[in-house]
Parts: structure tokens; C-alpha cells; sequence
């Protein structure tokens, strides 16, 4: 009774586990055809795949340096519009530190920011002098924002800006630079000819290549306030950071209601000022790697369909050449879609063994590429879904080319099929 | 689906056909390979089917096995009206009705002996469970239980029909169906082979064979002989008066050919010339450009 249940499952699928068994052992006994003939599957499949890895990679790169920078960052300009070159100039539309705190206080999605201005001085310690180091103005709040702690002393307070202090913060390279102590909180330093306090060092933030970074160089700041007063005129920006990066369009709007109120901008002026987010600029580079995973998309689709004609032209040639064992197999008594079955499972086998050579072809190029030195992407490996994908591609591929061949074989009449030569 | 020998045995036969005709289009010509042919075969018959070369004996074997399909004409098989039926039953029909082989085995070259025995199993349901153990059993029988994994180009030519035999056995047709299988063969084989289906037919098995050697249609119990895709004689092995010539020649070693079929030629030749005037005379009329072209026959070099 059992038997009598189970003997049509057990039917279909000892049929199927022959078939698949028959058509790895035709593509066996055919090893070099079949890799030939499977090659544009095998590159097509390899180009999904090292694609993938790769923008997978470059992506992964790009977004942690994003991330390194912080995604909740954004910065903010003054910004002469292009229709009022000629009756404003850039002192017009200088960020001031009014505007900061107005900003701090008003923008619910701002949870901190800085203003910070820049500026080339002399530097020295004792008699080591240093031309031109950058010497930069800003808020307690940078720790926060830029994420640098000090490592040595203390980090700057609201009341070394607030009362104009000449203390600085320095980092590692201009310790090297003027030859500092190592630990060298309670120092004096002259800075553009005004002696500072060396109140603690912080840490050297390396930026990549591309985000404008390399090697590393001497840094001081000082109290904001303090800048402002050795140098009134010189450029301001500022550099807030959100409460959430998603809501950085909220963000934006905001802060111009607030400026463009402020600078009493009438509805059809435009905006005298600008503003950065990092958020956007990950948006910016996603739709770049979509774009170019489209593209590369394309050049594995025809690829893959270089590689199907090829499976087709490679099925039809065993079609004709196992014509007498179609033959005999209806002969014996397998029915026509059995014979269809049986080639098309041998089409998707021959393309599916082409994918995983595929894949296995792309797996050793992206395991190997990470052993070159000085390799940028350093952890690079296949993304599942290009895995499925390609592989499933791959299927689709011989279940459609390798159809034709199949109907072909199924609909032999026995006896002509057996005759044939 | 399997009728019940028992109850009519007696009555229906195995194979039954009816005016059966198969038309070949060569070019422009029709070679009539079958013209007409009636043939009752009862359960348990050894049946040779005998002629010279061209006479449509192959075409006859291959509607019988359901590998081609009759121009014209009924074919019932054990109660299956096969002349009706499509590609999908017919070669389900062919899995459980029929036992083929061929004079050149057919058997797949890269599998072994027990798995191409088992081969017309994988398209039934019917023995399952049991595939392997009936493949074994048939081996057995045929004698070669100690060659199941060897490969086809393992085997000696008659080890090699042995498998087909075994193959056409194991899903039990209703009809085993043999087309010249000593003819690659050497005469010692031959006898083994031909022994193989004395046995078979003595455990009941219903035989069609197709062969050129009076000796081995002797074996036997009855002889059909065809010419130009007719019937020309149909007698039991014992009453065939070409067979029953051709051994007191045997015994005696005269000539190569015999007056009786001599004689049973030039009246077949004769009769058909007869009928082809006659058609002529009824289709001239309507196709006057139109031959219809008849398969050379022998009967000068007979003579
Ligand atoms: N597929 C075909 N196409 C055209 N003509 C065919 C075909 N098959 C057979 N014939 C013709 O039909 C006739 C009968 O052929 P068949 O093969 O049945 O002869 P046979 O009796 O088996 O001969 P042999 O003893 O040589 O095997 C021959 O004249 C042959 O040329
Ligand atoms: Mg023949």
C-alpha cells in the first residue's frame, strides 16, 4: 500500500537523479568540449562576479571613509550668488559666530557644531622655527564632532574661548616638528609672535589618499575666540553635526529659514550662504556605483548570451550525435518529454558546471588580488547575490538555449532516429 | 492495463494485422516496402519471418515494434488498437508490450551490462523496487550472470545480443520481436543464440524473428515469407515446402535453388504483375503522367 503511494515520487525522481547522472557524465566524457563550450558562460559568470566584488569593495571603501569623516557631518559657507558678484563681496556673507550660536539654538536637528577659521602662522619653540603651520580656530565642540580626543593634557573648555585664552592643542607631527617633549602639556610655544600654553596633544586623524589626506603634518589649534582676535577678517565656516544623518534634507531647510531670516533675504533672493552634507555625498556615490553596476550588468548580459548560443549550438551538436541513442531510449520506451527532460537537464548541467568554474575562476582572482601590496580594497570577497544571481543566470541560460535542442530530440521518430548514421 | 491471457488466449491473438501498407517517398518515386499484409500471431508462437533482401521484412518488424508507424492498415497488439494511438502511449506500449532486438544490439555503449538491462525500467513504473533484482534474474537467464559490469565493447557479439535479449525481457512483453539477431553473428553463436529462444519460447514466450538462414527459421514452428511487401507463404515449419526443399537438399547436396521455390516465386511474380496492370489500368486515367515504381524485384536474377 505504501509502495502503491510512493512508487510515482519514487518514479520521478529515481528519472531525475538518472538524468542528472547521465548528463554529468555526458559533460565528463566531453570535459574539454564542455569547457570550451561552457567559456562564455564561464566569463560571463566570472565578470558578475568580480564586478560585484569589486564595487562591493570600492563601496564598502568609499562609505567607511564616509564613515570615518562621520555621516552625521555637514558644513556650511557664505556663498556670494553668482548674480551678485559685482555688489557683494565674500566679507558680505562671512559666517559670524552669531550665527553659529543662533544656529545651535534654533535648529532642532543640530545637536552640535564649530566654527572654524584657518590660518598659515610662524611657529616656534625656542629657537626652532616653523614657517607657515596651519594653525586652525574652534569651539570645544570639534572634539565631538571631528572625534579627536587628546592624548596628553586636557581638551579645550568654554572658558578658554570665552576669555580669549592663548593656550593651543598640537599634534604629534608638530611635536616632532619643533622638537617638544613628548608629553609636552605646560610648554610655551610662540605662535604668529604671541606666546601659547600648551594645554594638551591630540591624535593625528589619517585621512585616505582620496578624501584629501596622505601625509600627515604639523596641526595647532586654538580657542576660536582667540583666532578671531589675532585675525578678525579671516574666513569662517562652520561644521555642525546632525542628530540623525537621515534627516539631513530637514536639516538643511532649517538652517537656511533661520539664516535667510537672519540676513533678511527677501523670497526671490538667493541664498548667500551653501552647505555640505556627507550624507548626500553617499547618495551621490551610491547612484554612481548603480549606475555603474548597470552598465557592467549589461556587458555580462550579452556575455551570458554569447555564452547560451554557444550552449545551444554545443546541445544540437549532441542532439545529432546521440541521435541513435535518443533512438534507442524511445525504442525502450521513454516517452518524449523524458527525452526533452533529459537534454535540457544536460544543457543547464553544462551551464551551470560553467558558472561554478566561473565562480570558482573569480573567487581565486578576488583572494588573490588581496595579497598584491599596497592593495586599496582590503576586504574584498564575492556578495552572495552574485553568487545566486550568477548561478541562477547561469540555469535560465540552458533551460532557454538549451531548449531548442531538446524539443528537437523529443520529437524523433524512434526508427529515424535509430537509422540515422 | 495487461489483459488476461488466460480467458482468451485461445481466441485473440497476440498480433493482429490488417491490410497493412507502408509507402515510402523517395524523390518522386513511392516504394511500396509493405502491400497489404495480414498476419494473425497467437500467444506462444515462434514465428520466422523470412525473404529476400528488399522484401519488406525490417519495415514489417519495425510496425510490429511499434518503432514506425503503418501508411495504411490496422495493427492490434495484444487488444491495443497501436494504428490509433500517439507518440506518448505508443512508447508506453513499447516499454511494457514489447521485447526488440536488433541485428546490431543497440546497446549504450558507456554503461554496463546490468545497467542497460535495467534501461527499459527507468521509463516504468512498474518494477521499482525491484529493477536491479529482475536486470540480475534476466542475466541470469541469458547466461551472463558474470559479465553485469562489463561494457558493451567487453563483450563478444553474442555476449552482446545476450544483453539485448535480456533487455528485451525484463519488463515481460507480451511479444519478443527479433530482427535477423544471428546476422552478425558466427554459425556456433548463432546456435547458442538460437537455443536461447527455443528456451524462451518453451517457457511460454511469444517470438517474431526475421531471418535469412532456413536453418535457423527451422527452429521455428512457423515460417512467413515475404516478397515485394506481400505475403507469398505462410505454412507451419513442418508443412513449408520451401524449408521442407531446402532439407532433403541439405541432406542430399543438390543445387543451390529449389523448384518449389522456383515455382512459388514465379506465381507471387505473377499474381503482382497482375495487380500492378490492373491499378494502372484504374489510375492511368487520373495521373496519367504519374508511375507508380515498383521495388526491382528479383526474379531475374532468380532465374
Ligand atoms: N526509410 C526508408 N525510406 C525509403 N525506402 C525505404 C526505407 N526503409 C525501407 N525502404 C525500402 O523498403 C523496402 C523494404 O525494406 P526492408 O528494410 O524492410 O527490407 P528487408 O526485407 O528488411 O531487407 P534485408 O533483408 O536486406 O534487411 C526496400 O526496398 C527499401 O529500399
Ligand atoms: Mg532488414
Amino acid at each position: 500500500m505504501i509502495k502503491l503511494l510512493l512508487s510515482p515520487i519514487v518514479f520521478v525522481l529515481r528519472l531525475l537523479w538518472q538524468t542528472v547522472f547521465l548528463a554529468i557524465g555526458q559533460v565528463w566524457a566531453n570535459k574539454i568540449r564542455a569547457i570550451l563550450t561552457a567559456l562564455g558562460i564561464i566569463i560571463g559568470v566570472l565578470g558578475v562576479t568580480v564586478v560585484a566584488a569589486g564595487l562591493d569593495g570600492m563601496q564598502g571603501y568609499v562609505l567607511n571613509q564616509f564613515e570615518d569623516i562621520g555621516a552625521k557631518k555637514m558644513w556650511l559657507w557664505g556663498d556670494v550668488p553668482d548674480d551678485k558678484r559685482s555688489v557683494m563681496s565674500w566679507t558680505d556673507v562671512k559666517v559670524t559666530t552669531y550665527e553659529a550660536r543662533l544656529i545651535l539654538e534654533h535648529a532642532e536637528t543640530i545637536e552640535t557644531l564649530t566654527p572654524g577659521c584657518r590660518a598659515s602662522w610662524s611657529v616656534a619653540n625656542g629657537k626652532k622655527l616653523s614657517q607657515g603651520v596651519r594653525v586652525t580656530g574652534i569651539w570645544p565642540a570639534w572634539h565631538e564632532i571631528e572625534n579627536r580626543q587628546v592624548i596628553f593634557g586636557r581638551p579645550f573648555s568654554r572658558i578658554d574661548d570665552s576669555e580669549n585664552r592663548q593656550v593651543c592643542l598640537i599634534n604629534e607631527q608638530g611635536i616632532e616638528e619643533l622638537d617638544l617633549d613628548t608629553d609636552p602639556t605646560g610648554d610655551y610655544i610662540l605662535i604668529n609672535g604671541r606666546r601659547f600654553l600648551i594645554i594638551g596633544v591630540v591624535e593625528t586623524k589619517e585621512l585616505s589618499p582620496m578624501m584629501g589626506g596622505g601625509q600627515s603634518r604639523t596641526e595647532i589649534y586654538i580657542p576660536f575666540s582667540t583666532h578671531k582676535m589675532m585675525n578678525p577678517y579671516t574666513w569662517t565656516d562652520l561644521t555642525l553635526q546632525m542628530y540623525d544623518p537621515d534627516k539631513s534634507d530637514d536639516a538643511r531647510e532649517e538652517i537656511r529659514f533661520i539664516l535667510r531670516n537672519h540676513r533678511k533675504l527677501n523670497p526671490d533672493d538667493e541664498d548667500t550662504f551653501d552647505m555640505f552634507v556627507i550624507q548626500s555625498a553617499i547618495e551621490d556615490f551610491n547612484n554612481v556605483a548603480r549606475v555603474i553596476g548597470f552598465v557592467m550588468g549589461g556587458v555580462v548580459a550579452v556575455s551570458l548570451l554569447v555564452g547560451g548560443i554557444g550552449i545551444m549550438n554545443i546541445m544540437l551538436v549532441s542532439v545529432s550525435e546521440r541521435t541513435r541513442e535518443i533512438g534507442l531510449r524511445k525504442a525502450m520506451g521513454a516517452k518524449p518529454p523524458v527525452v526533452l527532460l533529459q537534454f535540457l537537464v544536460e544543457a543547464v548541467v553544462l551551464c551551470v558546471v560553467g558558472g561554478l568554474v566561473g565562480l570558482f575562476i573569480g573567487n581565486v582572482l578576488v583572494t588573490g588580488v588581496q595579497f598584491v601590496p599596497n592593495f586599496p580594497l582590503e576586504s574584498i570577497a564575492i556578495p552572495r547575490w552574485a553568487v545566486v544571481l550568477s548561478l541562477g543566470f547561469s540555469a535560465a541560460v540552458g533551460i532557454i538555449f538549451g531548449m531548442f535542442p531538446a524539443i528537437k530530440a523529443s520529437m524523433l521518430n524512434p526508427i529515424d532516429a535509430l537509422r540515422h548514421e | 492495463m495487461t489483459p488476461d491471457p488466460s480467458s482468451q488466449s485461445s481466441t485473440r491473438p497476440t498480433i493482429q494485422i490488417k491490410g497493412l501498407k507502408k509507402y515510402f517517398r523517395v524523390g518522386d518515386e513511392r516504394v511500396r516496402a509493405l502491400d497489404g499484409v495480414d498476419i494473425s500471431i497467437y500467444p506462444n508462437e515462434f514465428v520466422a519471418i523470412m525473404g529476400a533482401s528488399g522484401s519488406g521484412k525490417s519495415t514489417l518488424m519495425n510496425i510490429l515494434g511499434c518503432l514506425d508507424k503503418p501508411t495504411a492498415g490496422q495493427y492490434i497488439l495484444n487488444g491495443y488498437p497501436t494504428h490509433k494511438m500517439g507518440m506518448g502511449k505508443l512508447a508506453q506500449v513499447r516499454n511494457s508490450e514489447i521485447g526488440f532486438i536488433f541485428q546490431s544490439y543497440e546497446l549504450l555503449s558507456r554503461s554496463t551490462s546490468l545497467k542497460n538491462v535495467m534501461l527499459p525500467m527507468l521509463y516504468s513504473k512498474k518494477h521499482l523496487f525491484t529493477a536491479k533484482k529482475r536486470a540480475k534474474q534476466k542475466l541470469d537467464i541469458v547466461g551472463l550472470s558474470d559479465r553485469m559490469t562489463h561494457r558493451p565493447n567487453q563483450l563478444s557479439g553474442g555476449q552482446r545480443q545476450r544483453v539485448a535479449i535480456a533487455r528485451a525481457l525484463v519488463n515481460e512483453p507480451s511479444i519478443l520481436l527479433a530482427d535477423e539477431p544471428t546476422g552478425n553473428l558466427d554459425s556456433k553463436t548463432t546456435v547458442e543464440i538460437i537455443a536461447l529462444f527455443k528456451e524462451l519460447h518453451e517457457s511460454g514466450q511469444t517470438i517474431v524473428i526475421v531471418t535469412h538462414e532456413e536453418d535457423v527459421a527451422g527452429h521455428a514452428d512457423r515460417i512467413i515469407r515475404l516478397r515485394d511487401g506481400r505475403v507469398i507463404s505462410d505454412y507451419p515449419s513442418a508443412e513449408d515446402p520451401i524449408h521442407l526443399d531446402w532439407v532433403e537438399r541439405m541432406a542430399s547436396g543438390r543445387a543451390a535453388i529449389t523448384d518449389a521455390e522456383l515455382a512459388i516465386n514465379a506465381e507471387a511474380d505473377a499474381k503482382l504483375k497482375a495487380a500492378r496492370l490492373e491499378e494502372q489500368k484504374n489510375t492511368r486515367s487520373f495521373f496519367s503522367r504519374r508511375k507508380n515504381v515498383v521495388v526491382p524485384t528479383k526474379s531475374e536474377s532468380d532465374q
